[in-house]
């Protein structure tokens, strides 16, 4: 049955042919070991493609929502943080094996009459690696990718000519938003993958064609690829695999804070692979900018590029290939020192892991005071998403996330929501029915909305945003500070969690001088609901800069 | 596998039993490495989210403006954890109030595949639009292929509040 399936198959397909066809190419007697890297290359793309996959299933490709889906596949789902760490470390060791395989090649003098084009085509697809890497980075949507895009657009609108159409096609004109991430993210999972494949496939063909380079006068009979090379190939590829595996385990891979724009103590830095242009780029000062940015880069890739043109001589022993040896340590000498320049030179940065054990409450709402959770209580009771439903999507009314840039301010919000048609003529608006504390907290609430952050400040939770309510209209800013708004009648609130526990709260409402002797609070009678949602309120405080 | 088969289509100097351990050990490793892929994949697919469902009450309507005896659907504001996002939706139920002040409220889709029934007067029945299942006033299956009665959700008579709940596991 089972052969005359196959047999079947073979008649009507050819595929066990091919398949023989391709396991059984004559390889020099001389390859071996060092060849296996090119394999690994094939294996590590097979596998980025595969987790890539499957972090597209649960991932929200908008700012914002990006980020919180991202957090969601990290903290939510089983098996999450693995995928992630199998696919954030794939990448880097995707490119230290490509770059590996390119360096054998370099030494070996593979390039060399007739194989030219292979090496051409090698050195393109070592670019679309660097692609898959710079557009990948910004996916996250965290600090870390928001800063090192905005950096990566910049460079590319200082290359001569070509700069502002770049930035243009980038989507980066302006301010790095939804334009860019929209572009980056078709980059990334629409136009580059099936890019890499058709070009490792003329990569292939290209090696099947010449043939595997062999040894300066390697006479002995050829070998078949299947099994002995074949073997050393799934050698080295288990052995990548493994260490892989290792690093998407033990190693998290880490989710900063949402994006922010106006984060100004952020530092921002690019991917370990790109330290090295980074810290180029602090050579050159003024308008030689370009040079180091652009310039340079450039004739690199191009001197890449040409290798098999410039080096014409014949193929000569390993050994003898004193030249390309030193070519090659003088780059890695060059890059090793850049990198580590870099590394040394870089702050060490506060930025928390948003998605570490103990940080899983560090949402993007927590940058919220009592009053601006206030402001997303009447948010949600007044309906609002209802007409403005989020930044990019059509809605009758104006994206909320422009007031800034429209120069709207707390003195035009409140009249506004009072009469919305008197302050905007032929508005359709209802007028808002809120006290004027009321108003005020709901105009804060908008005017801290930006496109980057809307979506994870308007997910806080209910218990949160009703706590803050209750904390309000208790008018417990009164005598508390929660992130430096409020009075200092009595101890501040942030971090509050890490020292008193729920029976303690509710005990200290009930009778505050039962736990603090001499305290002047007077005590409060809460509902059993308000009384569970201000305590899971204050129990999620963090404190500030933690 | 057939080595021998092979073995004859191919000029090679290994020795057969040294072919024989590199094909064993290319088909081990492969396998393996698909499996270390494969099992987190699974479970990363199929197993649920760890998000908590705690079971959320919602205030949602005033039980004195509900008729007692005729079902009456209402709508009402709740919040629901969907993926990553925290989402305020509008969601309806059909209230029936008892005569003894016994409120039940239905899920405002049919049991078959899903589809928002009516209420039909005349006929003092559920009717279902899609595949003609009907439903009594108190959710039994009459006619059609629905397979079980209305869910219900849970409730809570607050004074004159109705708070509603999550939906009761059906019998």
């Amino acid at each position: 049955m089972h052969n005359k399936i196959i047999e079947w198959l073979e008649h009507r397909t050819g595929i066990q042919s091919a398949i023989k066809n391709f396991l059984y190419e004559d390889i020099p007697a001389s390859s071996g070991w060092h060849q296996v890297i090119g394999s690994m290359a094939v294996f590590f793309f097979i596998i980025q493609v595969f987790t890539g996959g499957l972090l597209a299933f649960n991932y929200a490709p908008t700012p914002g929502d990006a980020y919180n889906s991202v957090k969601y596949i990290m903290t939510e789902l089983t098996g999450g943080s693995l995928i992630r760490g199998l696919h954030h470390w794939g990448a880097s060791m995707m490119l230290i094996i490509v770059v590996l395989h390119m360096l054998q090649v370099f030494l070996y003098g593979a390039y060399k009459k007739p194989r030219e084009a292979t090496w051409m085509m090698g050195v393109v697809l070592l670019l679309v690696t660097l692609a898959f890497g710079l557009t990948g980075y910004l996916l996250p949507w965290d600090n870390r990718a928001y800063w090192g895009t905005v950096v990566t657009t910049q460079i590319a609108g200082q290359a001569p000519i070509a700069g502002q159409y770049l930035t243009r096609l980038l989507g980066g004109e302006g301010s790095v938003g939804n334009v860019t991430f929209s572009r980056f993210y078709a980059l990334h999972t629409v136009l580059l993958p099936p890019l890499t494949m058709i070009l490792i496939g003329i990569h292939i063909y290209l090696v099947r064609k010449h043939g595997v380079t062999p040894a300066v006068g390697d006479v002995a009979p050829r070998r078949k690829f299947f099994p002995e090379q074949v073997f050393k190939d799934t050698v080295g590829v288990s052995i990548g695999f493994l260490i892989l595996f290792m690093m998407a385990v033990f190693a998290r891979v880490p989710l900063g804070r949402l994006a922010d724009p106006t984060d100004t103590n952020f530092i921002p830095r690019p991917e370990w692979y790109f330290l090295f242009l980074f810290q180029t780029l602090k050579f050159f000062k003024g308008p030689l900018e370009a040079v180091g940015s652009v310039v340079l880069p450039g004739v690199a890739v191009l001197t890449l590029f040409l290798i098999p043109f410039i080096d014409r001589a014949p193929l000569v022993r390993l050994g003898k290939r004193t030249f390309a040896f030193a070519f090659a340590a003088l780059g890695l000498i060059a890059w090793t020192g850049l990198t580590t320049a870099a590394i040394v030179t870089t702050p060490k940065t506060v930025e928390a892991d948003e998605t570490a054990p103990g940080a899983e409450n560090l949402q993007a709402w927590q940058q919220l005071t009592p009053e601006e959770l206030q402001g997303l209580a009447y948010f949600r009771k007044q309906n609002c998403k209802a007409c403005h439903p989020g930044a990019g999507q059509r809605g009758i009314g104006p994206d909320l996330t422009q007031m800034i840039p429209a120069h709207r301010n707390a003195a035009w919000m409140i009249p506004h929501f009072k009469s919305p048609a008197q302050v905007v003529p032929g508005s359709s608006m209802p007028p808002v029915q809120l006290d004027d504390a009321g108003l005020n907290a709901l105009s804060a609430l908008v005017l801290k909305l930006t496109p980057q952050n809307e979506a994870g400040l308007l997910s806080a939770p209910d218990y949160v945003v009703q706590g803050a309510l209750i904390y309000q209209t208790s008018h417990c800013d009164a005598c508390h500070q929660i992130m430096g708004a409020g009075k200092k009648v009595g101890p501040p609130l942030d971090g509050v969690g890490q020292h008193r526990d729920r029976a303690w709260l509710e005990k200290h409402f009930q009778d505050p001088k039962s736990t603090s002797p001499g305290s002047i609070m007077p005590p409060y009678k809460f509902t059993p609901p308000e009384m569970d949602a201000i305590c899971k309120y204050l129990l999620q405080l963090v404190k500030a800069g933690g | 596998m057939d080595d021998q088969h092979q073995s004859h289509e191919v000029a090679d100097d290994l020795s057969p039993t040294r072919r024989s351990f590199y094909i064993k050990f290319i088909y081990g490793i492969m396998t393996a490495i698909g499996a270390a892929l494969a099992a987190p994949a699974a479970i990363y697919l199929l197993f649920p989210p760890r998000i908590p469902k705690e079971g959320q009450w919602v205030d949602a309507a005033d039980l004195g403006n509900l008729p007692t005896g005729t079902p009456e659907e209402i709508s009402y504001q709740r919040t629901r954890v969907d993926g990553w996002k925290v989402t305020s939706e509008k969601a309806t139920a059909w209230i029936v109030k008892k005569p003894d002040n016994q409120v039940i409220a239905f899920a405002p889709q049919c049991t078959h595949l899903g589809c928002a029934y009516h209420w039909d007067d005349p006929s003092h029945t559920f009717i279902c639009p899609c595949h003609t299942s009907s439903f009594s006033i108190d959710g039994k299956v009459l006619a059609g292929p629905a397979p079980r009665p209305l869910d219900r959700y849970e409730v809570k008579v607050d004074g004159s509040r109705l708070q509603i709940g999550p939906l009761e596991p059906h019998a």
